[in-house]
């Protein structure tokens, strides 16, 4: 990714954050309204815990406003929109990050704590939190976390931050409907499994294998 | 099985459920998106993943269990009509001569040979439907096979590198039907979703609720009482079993039910755990127990694994490479124990293909995407961000294989399940108590697992994403039950004195008791359990019918 490319991307994050919490709540409320109409049919082969536990977790909130939107200019920044596909938050990253450390309590700590070690870190050199730093300001500050293997003294901690931040954003998206097409992946439908095409085999030399 | 085989025989049969009803034709979740899941199919409530059928795992709340002197060993169950066999791997494997009758002398001798069983291995694959091919191994003897499924794309890659390294690679063995099944309409073949683990709602694959309890419901003559969790079995002053005493778990009233004939098949340590909480007068140590090897000679396989990645695969060309949710392909045990430093052996489990996005995808990518070039041909960095990154993950996906060893573990006496005397269960059940250490034997077998698969990663060119695994931990050997495999906790032998069963999974204390999990196992060899119990149970079934025939039980 370039440097034009990178900016462009944020660009449109900064812009699309706060629409994006608005069309949340939106979603929540239709939500609720299906559910009463469609819960047996959704919930079938589901023991009763687990259904209770599913809506006890997304009635609750973990992040703050202000996590959700850093989350959120993090997210896009880390799979950004292209040719092929949308960003992570137009596939929803951001609420499944929100769910999932509610799921997995053991990413609360590192999630919570890593936001706010960036924030640190923006304020002191930006004098500003980093969802409301500059893009480049935000970029530059992204690039000193995302490289493991060239990490500068004091910033290990925001690589294992970002680390994270990375898996669970490729998690959210690539699980997605859009980031499942992005791959394409074929299946989850009744086929015929013949082995693998003539022309692949060939690419690899596998003909007599 | 039994209670299949012996419904359809027209005997009155009561089964005794200790979890839901499940139907995979309505309970299954197969053909679910991952974000039909909002956790994306993550194993956090269900251990295998959001999608997998089973319902339970290793810890279940309020039923706990405990170890003795800080030994290891986790213990999966899966509280549900067909139990663990709904989500099984469905690698279904026959146990050879020399695993029932050993001619190193290290274990015993199972109380019948592979000869005898034979007859019901092939009852089996004709009952249920199998897919393999012949190949005239005398340890890994064939059956009668279905078509098997053709290796997908990485699975080619492990079959060329594994015999260049001298490692054989055969079709695998599942029981998933690839035709239809002769003399059955209920079965539909299967069509290639690779999602076994899920259970089959046309009943492609071997559940036991699906192909066994279901149909036998059908007969009429097969009852079902389900959340009935059984607290004991009753005996007269004779010391003959009358009945189950159980708690209905909705209800939390007990019950009990009378019976002439008590099978038990609750899992291998479950089916312990009930014989040694079944104390009366004329069993004061436990049920069917005189011998006093109920709960012990406790084993589960050895396990060891790793996995990585194929350059040579990465920007592959996308088609629906699901596949049978079984194994393609795998290696049965190939070497000679007399040139090695450890006794049996293993064999190994293969995989790899683009299958379904799951939470977790490439997750740890930085530890990868330096590792290649881009597709500039030019070093990259690891990590990153953005759409270069964006594009790594199109790159790498469907490049990854794994491989898995399963090996035989000694039964010992040492290794064992018992009554902890301080803990119930939140039914007021006392609960078990595990005591299980690996030997030297089974380390040395890991080490050798980890040295094959070092070998194929090598010669594929592969990079092993997975590891290190060395003497600090073993060689990756998965602590015991990892594996869920146990078996062998009311062994059968001749001997009543050395214990619990008769040839035929007969108590010796109580004739009108049988055992059909995998309890009754002298010794397992590295193949999985499932075959072999489903042998073992449709023999005593048919062995009690015929002494009910004479009137003996």
């Amino acid at each position: 990714m370039n440097r034009r490319e990178s900016l462009k991307a944020i660009g449109l994050t900064a812009v699309s954050a706060g629409v994006l919490l608005e069309a949340c709540k939106t979603d929540d409320k239709k939500t609720t309204a299906g559910a009463a109409t469609t819960a047996d049919e959704s919930n079938a082969g589901r023991e009763a815990f687990e259904v209770e536990r599913n809506k006890k977790l997304k009635e609750e909130r973990f992040f703050t406003d202000h996590e959700m939107l850093t989350i959120t200019v993090l997210a896009d920044i880390i799979i950004p929109k292209d040719e092929k596909s949308g960003s992570a938050s137009d596939a929803k990253v951001p609420e499944f990050i929100e769910f999932i450390v509610k799921d997995i309590p053991s990413h609360q700590v590192p999630m919570r704590g890593g936001l706010r070690w960036l924030d640190t870190q923006c304020m002191n050199r930006y004098n500003n939190a980093f969802k409301d730093a500059t893009a480049a300001q935000q970029l530059e500050m992204v690039n000193d976390i995302a490289w493991p293997e060239k990490v500068k003294p004091g910033m290990e901690q925001g690589v294992a931050f970002f680390n994270r931040m990375r898996d669970l954003t490729a998690s959210g998206f690539f699980t997605s409907e859009m980031g499942v097409k992005d791959l394409g992946y074929a299946g989850n439908m009744p086929n015929k499994w013949e082995g693998v095409p003539e022309d692949v085999l060939k690419q690899y030399g596998l003909e007599n294998v | 099985m039994a209670g299949h085989f012996l419904a359809q025989a027209g005997i009155k049969v009561l089964m005794l459920e200790a979890g839901p009803f499940f139907d995979p034709a309505k309970d299954s979740l197969q053909f679910k998106w991952p974000w039909e899941s909002p956790r994306r199919g993550a194993s956090t409530v269900r251990p295998f993943g959001d999608f997998d059928a089973a319902y339970g795992g290793w810890e279940i709340d309020g039923e706990p269990y405990t170890r003795k002197n800080n030994t290891e060993f986790d213990w999966f169950r899966s509280r549900m009509l067909g139990g663990k066999t709904n989500h099984w791997g469905r690698i279904s494997l026959r146990m050879g001569p020399d695993d029932f009758r050993p001619k190193d002398g290290l274990t015993e001798d199972w109380p019948f040979t592979y000869d005898d069983i034979k007859p019901y291995y092939d009852k089996v694959d004709r009952l249920i439907g199998i897919y393999g091919t012949v190949e005239g191994i005398e340890s890994e003897p064939d059956g009668i096979f279905m078509t098997p499924p053709k290796p997908r794309l990485p699975e080619l890659f492990i079959k060329r590198s594994a015999a260049k390294v001298g490692v054989p690679v055969i079709p695998g063995r599942g029981s998933v039907i690839t035709e239809p099944l002769a003399g059955n309409k209920d079965r539909q073949p299967c069509y290639y979703c690779g999602q076994c683990s899920r259970s089959c709602k046309t009943y492609g694959d071997f559940s036991a609720s699906s192909c066994l309890v279901i149909p036998a419901i059908k007969t009429g003559n097969l009852e079902v009482i389900t959340n009935a969790m059984v607290r004991e079995i009753l005996t007269d002053k004779n010391g003959q079993a009358t009945g189950v005493s159980y708690i209905n778990k909705d209800d939390l009233q007990e019950y009990q039910v009378s019976a002439k004939t008590v099978v038990l098949g609750a899992s291998a340590c479950e089916s312990a755990r009930i014989l040694l909480n079944s104390k009366s007068a004329s069993h004061p140590n436990g049920l069917a127990n005189n011998s006093g090897v109920v709960g012990k000679y406790l084993h589960d396989s050895t396990g060891s694994s790793l996995s990585g990645f194929l350059p040579q695969l990465m920007d592959r060309k996308r088609f629906n490479e699901d596949g049978a949710g079984s194994i393609h392909i795998y290696s049965p045990w190939w070497l000679d124990n007399k040139k090695l430093d450890f006794p049996r052996g293993y064999h190994i489990e293969f995989g790899g293909g683009m299958r379904m996005p799951s939470y977790g995808f490439e997750s740890g990518i930085h530890r990868l995407n330096g590792k290649v070039p881009g597709r500039d041909g030019k070093p990259k960095q690891a990590g990153g961000f953005g759409a270069s990154l964006k594009d790594d993950y199109r790159r790498f996906y469907g490049t990854r294989v794994g491989m898995a060893g399963r090996g035989t573990a000694i039964a010992r006496k040492e290794n064992y399940c018992e009554i902890d005397p301080n803990v119930v269960d939140k039914f007021g059940i006392p609960v078990l108590r595990f005591h299980y250490t690996w030997s030297n034997e089974e380390v040395k077998q890991a080490k050798h697992m980890q040295e094959t698969f070092q070998s194929i990663m090598h010669e594929m060119g592969a990079i092993v994403t997975s590891g290190p695994h060395g003497p600090e931990n073993n060689y990756g050997l998965e602590a015991p039950g990892r594996i869920i495999h146990e078996v062998g906790t009311i062994r059968m032998g001749d001997d009543p004195k050395k214990s619990a069963l008769n040839k035929w999974c007969q108590a010796h204390d109580c004739k009108n008791l049988f055992v059909v999990d995998a309890a009754p196992f002298v010794q397992q060899g590295d193949k999985n359990a499932t075959w072999t119990i489903l042998a073992l149970s449709l023999r005593t079934a048919e062995y009690i019918l015929e002494q009910r025939k004479k009137f003996n039980v």
